[in-house]
């Protein structure tokens, strides 16, 4: 509007969004060329790796901007922006590994699969730095458009084609939302700038009385909420987690809800360097981008919903993957919970707005790291190519492959919150502690007693993993493909010399080394918190 | 005696006493299956090197302020304990969480119990392991019970405190679900849960008071650090009901029977023995001791329910018909008169509590032995097939009377000293309410001396039942090994009881000067 047309782009802070989208085609490049497997699999690893690095690189130069209007600027690559950009990189390559036997079984098609998910880590590494709404919105569907395709990317079975339609119909559904609630917002305040939204909101009419933006508030955060699979605007998410390849649920409960509360955090609190951006006088506190006062109801009781909701039905749950999906709707109550804080003045403090947007993503850090490790034991205890299975499936699997089960439980105990998975006991230390510190103790109390209603089932899991092997299992491998789905029993399920169980098919080493990772990173930082509250504090 | 963040012999010794059994869980999980033999001695030795590193914590103790026998007034400006040896390192500052652990009189004879106990019942795996024996994993998980244990009766950082308390849960469902009875998968998972309940209590109770004061270093936050009172109440509401899961206090402990009769013969020594001293350790030093003005205002509502526990526990225990199940339910009378004592915030009401604390450990790890002793031979528990123990097995019942004598609290042996000051410190607190307690907690004393006898006249007396004349009535020397230190230790204490009394003083009177 005001700017001049001719302006210069930063290309610097645009680096990882480039290194990422160039990814993309790099992928599709060399399956077209090349048309080898591994080919595609290098030129990813190469992309996702020069993306996080670019990542990081960028955001320990200092804050850059660029595609500003005045003060305003669309794309801010803030140490927020670096973090989420390398946190998206690393969850790709993370997920690839797990899609090794996948691809390698023919299950997809290597070069679309890589080329859909590198797409989606572009979108994720821009929506890290997106500094207006529209760029938001973008960059967020531009993460979860590749996911429709990618759960229903498998060549047998129908039921991919019915998780993907949900996850379609309920996330197009979503943006909608997002979107109307945006340009009501645009409508009250002329402005979509994270950075300038606040102010704009905050000079207008106060927000009791200005229907249109409170109504406009209301529809983003409740949009961003289906992408966060938060109670009520959950149901796609365990259909769709059990009916994608266990690596896209994977993906889905790691990474694009990270992308859910990294938007969510944007519009909810501060947005990415929004301090510096307006630099308003010393002393008076920077006005989040939507008003607190309206948000803040809203996500105190989609939190208490979310992680009660998730944990009680979760309690019922036969299926592994549907188990594990129930489960991450419950932690993105727990991920949400900070933010309900703001519910109450007390809350609204720019000290406690940060404690409570800091402790939000320390918690989502905990928490991808461990879901990802979960996910993984799951692909690496499974068949290669079959789905979650029935909770009944995994009976003795600690037995069988000590070191795997071991992983599994630790991941299921940190999720649960309980030494030795000190991660996630961290995770939640951190997040009672913030709403404490917010004046907030009803909401604590309720995070803590929902820890409990959580332990069932996870506890659950872990004694099935430990219990002794069924008979049926060691008579040997007829058992064995009676068991597995019938889409797994294709050339996939080779049977094991060892004859050991029925699923006693040795995990790809990527697999293998991905869950090592990702079990490795989440004792360090359960031992070391220090790290990720610090991070998370950027 | 330790400047912050300087390390001396002490602060190695208190490292050491929470490291050893860690270690040897590790090295334990390293061990092929195939010696588990070779590995059960292992984890043996490293229990065994625990105990003497925690029993020579109390070097150095005599020329320190809270020392063992040197009771000297609290110097003004210095309240809250005063440890013989400190260890304080940074762990995560974001948290205000540091690795601070230290020892006085209060934790002491805990800690010495704890890795006495843990010892005795590796001793005793590696005579005989329970089914479906894997005795390692067994060894193992014992050892890391044993750490979050001695971990929460050093920490001195409250959210060290937590985590140390936190730790104890998973392996304890483990040990009861995979070795325990025919009902131990709903028994381990009421445990789990039900203490689960607890300790999230305890941590919102926790940060609420490290929120509030801005600390979390139980030394500066014993005697209140000048928290609002309405802060001291909520957060001892929290913490005491936190607490009262773990010790349990009626009506929160309806854990404990399942857990404790399910349980293999080690759980449940470990389980009554010390898991439970968790909770009124907890309630001496971080509920009464961080919000002494919500302890204040609560005292008697602490006090009804721990009478309450005690008559509940003793009438429920009059119509028990299994030996296991008895024992277990005689737990919630002791830690009752443990609670009563406590709930007068008396220094004899405190003393007594920590002395029957460890006494209740002592005798209640005995009688759990023993159980264990008669159940693996006459394959039954049921108090009605047990008749005439004494004709078949005289020294057998003769032990078992003895502990059952002791734990009714006949004056000479160690549960006397316990319950007989609790009642004497609610009668000293005066006023309608605390004598009608002192009353009532002295008539569940009566009837634990009647639910007692009837066991005895059920088990031991008699003509003898098919079951135990069959039964071997040969003790083996592992057996005998793992009872004699608590026979020991039931007459020591008995005849002696200045040995804990003596250590505890002067912490108890610097604590109450420090809530005053």
């Amino acid at each position: 509007m005001v700017g001049d047309v001719s302006q210069t782009v930063d290309n610097v802070a645009l680096l990882p969004a480039y290194l990422a989208a160039g990814t993309a085609v790099l992928v599709l490049l060399a399956d077209l060329a090349v048309a080898r497997r591994g080919a595609t699999l290098g030129a990813f690893v190469a992309g996702a790796a020069a993306t996080g690095l670019a990542a990081v690189l960028v955001g320990l130069d200092g804050v850059r901007r660029t595609f500003c209007v005045g003060t305003a600027c669309s794309y801010q690559a803030t140490g927020r922006a670096a973090l989420v950009g390398c946190l998206f990189a690393l969850l790709s390559l993370g997920v690839l590994a797990l899609s090794v036997p996948l691809l390698r079984a023919g299950e997809v098609p290597a070069g679309e699969y890589c080329f859909l998910l590198a797409c989606s880590m572009t979108g994720g590494v821009v929506l890290g730095a997106a500094g207006d709404l529209i760029t938001l919105v973008v960059a967020l569907e531009t993460l979860t458009l590749p996911l429709y395709v990618l759960v229903g990317l498998r060549r047998r079975g129908v039921a991919g084609a019915e998780a993907a339609l949900t996850f379609f119909v309920v996330s197009v559904v979503a943006t909608a939302v997002t979107l109307l609630g945006a340009a009501l917002l645009y409508a009250a305040t002329g402005v979509v700038h994270l950075s300038a939204l606040g102010t704009a909101l905050a000079a207008g009419p106060s927000p009791r009385e200005s229907p249109l933006a409170v109504v406009g508030a209301v529809l983003v955060v409740c949009g961003l909420a289906f992408k966060v699979a938060a109670v009520p605007f959950h149901a796609w998410a365990p259909a769709t987690y059990d009916g994608a390849p266990v690596p896209v649920a994977a993906y889905l409960s790691t990474a694009s809800k990270l992308g859910g509360v990294v938007a969510l955090l944007a519009v909810v609190g501060a947005g990415p360097g929004a301090a510096a951006a307006s630099a308003p006088p010393a002393g008076s506190a920077t006005p989040t981008p939507l008003p607190a006062e309206v948000t803040g109801p809203v996500l105190a009781v989609v939190a208490v919903l979310t992680m009660t909701v998730g944990n009680l039905v979760a309690l019922r749950q036969r299926r592994m993957v549907r188990l594990l999906a129930w489960s991450s709707v419950a932690q993105a109550g727990y991920v949400l919970a900070p933010l309900g804080a703001l519910a109450l003045p007390a809350g609204r403090s720019p000290e406690a707005l940060d404690t409570a947007v800091a402790a939000a993503v320390a918690y989502t850090i905990f928490f991808v790291l461990l879901e990802l490790a979960a996910f993984a034991a799951v692909v690496a205890l499974r068949p290669v190519a079959a789905d979650g299975g029935e909770i009944t499936d995994y009976q003795g699997a600690a037995r069988r492959r000590p070191w795997i089960g071991a992983a599994l439980v630790l991941a299921l105990v940190g999720l649960a919150g309980l030494p030795p998975g000190l991660a996630g006991l961290f995770a939640k230390v951190v997040v009672v502690r913030s709403l404490l510190a917010g004046d907030a103790g009803w909401l604590a109390v309720v995070v803590a007693l929902n820890a409990v209603v959580g332990l069932a089932y996870y506890v659950r899991v872990a004694a099935v993993l430990y219990a002794p092997e069924p008979a049926a299992s060691r008579a040997g491998d007829e058992a064995a493909a009676s068991t597995t789905p019938p889409e797994a029993a294709g050339p996939a399920a080779r049977p094991d010399g060892s004859g050991s169980g029925p699923a006693a098919v040795r995990p790809a080493w990527a697999v293998v080394t991905a869950l090592a990772v990702a079990t490795v990173l989440a004792i360090v930082v359960g031992f070391a918190p220090q790290l990720v509250l610090s991070v998370s504090a950027m | 005696m330790t400047g912050l963040g300087g390390v001396d012999l002490g602060g190695v010794g208190l490292a050491a006493t929470v490291g050893l059994p860690a270690l040897g869980a590790l090295t334990l999980a390293l061990f092929p299956a195939r010696l588990d033999r070779a590995a059960r001695i292992t984890g043996t030795v490293f229990a065994a090197a625990t105990l003497v590193v925690g029993a020579l914590l109390a070097v150095g103790a005599a020329d320190h302020a809270g020392g063992w026998s040197a009771h000297r007034p609290a110097p003004v400006g210095a309240p809250g304990p005063r440890p013989w040896h400190e260890l304080d390192l940074a762990w995560v500052p974001g948290l205000d969480l540091r690795f601070h652990l230290g020892v006085d009189g209060v934790s002491y004879p805990l800690v010495v119990l704890t890795a006495l106990l843990t010892l005795l019942c590796c001793g005793h795996l590696l005579w005989r392991v329970p089914a479906p024996g894997r005795g390692r994993t067994l060894v193992a998980l014992l050892l890391v019970v044993e750490v979050g244990i001695l971990g929460t009766f050093l920490a001195l950082d409250l959210v060290l405190f937590f985590l140390f308390f936190e730790v104890v849960l998973l392996p304890t469902y483990a040990v009861i679900a995979v070795w325990g009875g025919e009902d131990r998968r709903r028994a381990a998972r009421k445990f789990a849960l039900y203490t689960l309940f607890g300790s999230v209590l305890l941590l919102v109770g926790v940060l609420t008071v490290t929120t509030a004061a801005g600390t979390a270093d139980l030394v500066a936050l014993t005697g209140g650090a000048g928290l609002p009172r309405g802060t001291q109440l909520a957060a001892f509401t929290l913490l005491a009901i936190a607490f009262a899961v773990k010790s349990p206090l009626w009506p929160l402990h309806t854990w404990l029977p399942d857990a404790h009769t399910q349980a293999p013969t080690v759980g449940s020594v470990i389980l009554a023995g010390v898991l439970l001293k968790m909770g009124t350790y907890g309630l001496i030093r971080v509920a009464v001791g961080v919000a002494p003005e919500g302890a204040r205002r609560a005292a008697a509502v602490l006090g009804i329910l721990a009478v309450a526990a005690i008559l509940v526990g003793s009438l429920v225990c009059l119509a028990q018909t299994e030996l296991k199940r008895l024992i277990a339910y005689s737990s919630v009378g002791h830690m009752g008169f443990v609670l009563l004592g406590i709930a007068t915030l008396s220094a004899t009401g405190l003393q007594a509590a920590l002395i029957g604390n460890v006494a209740h450990g002592v005798i209640t790890g005995l009688l759990f032995f023993l159980a264990g002793a008669v159940k693996d031979r006459a394959h039954t528990g049921d108090l009605a097939d047990l008749g005439g123990l004494r004709e078949s097995a005289p020294r057998l019942a003769g032990l078992l009377g003895f502990a059952a004598v002791a734990s009714l609290g006949l004056p000479g042996l160690a549960g006397f000293w316990g319950e007989a000051f609790a009642v004497v410190a609610a009668w000293q607190r005066g006023g309608p309410l605390w004598t009608t307690l002192a009353g009532l907690a002295a008539c569940g004393g009566a009837l634990t001396a009647a639910y007692l006898l009837r066991l005895l006249r059920r088990v031991t007396h008699g003509p003898a039942s098919p079951a135990v004349l069959t039964l071997t009535p040969r003790l083996a020397g592992a057996e005998l090994a793992a009872w004699a230190p608590l026979v020991l230790l039931t007459l020591v204490l008995g005849l002696a009881p200045a040995l804990v009394l003596g250590v505890t003083e002067a912490p108890v009177g610097a604590l109450l000067e420090a809530i005053r």
